[in-house]
């Protein structure tokens, strides 16, 4: 073995799988989407045509038949389920909200992030590091979690989650960004003029 | 081993001392000798390996992750209690000639996937393939499949590849670990 460097090895962001294998996972029409828009070469080389009569295998031509059939039941079933729960993500919306602690300190509160099923405390992680501040994770009234950050980077912080969304293929999810201070102005401007 | 396989599962986590790094890459080589040159890039050597005992006598081996993706730490190998040492799946992706493999056909796939025990026709049909020399029983192998580049799966052979081929029948590989198992799901 005189070749020692480790193989680079792609895993589809969607599944976690090598690609190659997403036609048997359950999310093959997003997996297929997520390769398409990140790996075109692979992509190509996966889905194309002239491939995929290349991947015939050596089953019975029946046994086969029958075989992708169940397969594609299984999958159309699980898929529909998929779409109704991505489409549901979608739905939903990630609220960057600005807090005014005092005249110049700032902290910023994010939440709808379950959206993306990742390690809250990872990503808060994240944030800390680029950041160079503190970040930590806090139940809200609806008991689900929301990211603080210190300090007034509320952009900067759209701009991390809008790369996450992408990766993930949600990038269809909306992030809202608000000002904790003005909504209150703004109430009070309304409680006054009625 | 791993179907459910999940952090409650986790009892504790402890450095262990260099020399028992050394054992272990040394255990780990002279179980499979072809790593032997890129044992370094499996575990490097100014790593700190943290040993995870979990439930049921399984201990997890992992090192700090060299590649940078946010991740910080990744499961190299596991044991069973004191079986063999069983390289994960994402050490076999990056080392995919270090280790003894077999492959199973087309139809085969979705079973392995979904951790079934693989059968012996799987690993004797058309589209799969065994090694020309015999594996003893009881060895890991990794498991590949037609038309597929990387490994889908890790086991250990019930039976050795001379007998799977010749009875054709049973449980010829028990399935340890495959991708979208517990393990494979779990990031440390
Ligand atoms: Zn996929």
């Amino acid at each position: 073995m005189a070749e020692v460097a480790p193989k680079s090895v792609l895993y589809c962001k969607i599944c976690s799988w090598p690609p190659e294998y997403c036609e048997f996972g359950s999310s093959f029409k997003r997996c297929q989407a997520w390769l398409q828009e990140n790996n075109e070469d692979l992509y190509n080389q996966l889905y194309s045509n002239a491939n995929l009569s290349n991947q015939l295998s050596s089953l019975s031509i029946e046994k086969e038949a029958k075989l992708s059939a169940d397969l594609e039941k299984k999958q159309a079933k699980e898929e529909a389920k998929a779409e109704k729960e991505l489409a549901k993500k979608l739905m939903s919306k990630i609220t960057i909200k600005r807090i005014e602690r005092n005249k110049r300190k700032h902290i910023i509160s994010i939440s709808g992030m379950e959206v993306l099923e990742m390690d809250l405390k990872k990503i808060c992680k994240t944030f800390a590091n680029k950041f160079a501040t503190g970040s930590t994770v806090q139940k809200n009234a609806e008991g689900k979690n929301d990211i603080l950050i210190q300090g007034d980077v509320s952009d900067e912080a759209k701009e991390i989650i809008e790369k996450l969304l992408t990766e993930q293929g949600l990038k269809d999810v909306k992030i809202e960004q608000v000002d904790d201070k003005k909504i209150k102005k703004k109430q009070a401007a309304q409680t006054q003029t009625k | 081993m791993f179907k459910k396989f999940s952090k409650e599962e986790i009892h504790s986590r402890s450095n262990i001392k260099s020399s028992v790094q050394r054992g272990l890459k040394a255990n780990f080589v002279s179980l499979y000798p072809n790593i032997e040159q890129a044992i370094d890039l499996v575990i490097p050597k100014k790593s700190q390996v943290i040993l995870i005992k979990c439930e049921d006598k399984i201990q997890l081996y992992s090192v700090d992750k060299s590649d940078e993706d946010g991740e910080n730490r990744e499961i190299v190998m596991f044991q069973h209690f004191n079986d063999d040492l069983v390289p994960t799946l994402t050490t076999i992706h990056k080392f995919p000639e270090a280790f003894p493999r077999v492959q199973v056909d087309r139809g085969a796939i979705k079973f392995v996937l979904g951790g079934a025990n693989i059968m012996c026709p799987g690993l004797t049909s058309p589209g799969a393939k065994l090694p020309d020399e015999n594996i003893e029983e009881g060895k890991i192998v990794t498991v590949y499949a037609e038309g597929k580049e990387h490994a889908l799966a890790v086991g250990k052979l019930l039976m050795s590849t001379d007998d799977i081929k010749s009875k054709n029948k049973g449980h010829g590989v028990e399935l340890i670990h495959y991708l979208g198992d517990g393990l494979w799901n779990y990031h440390d």
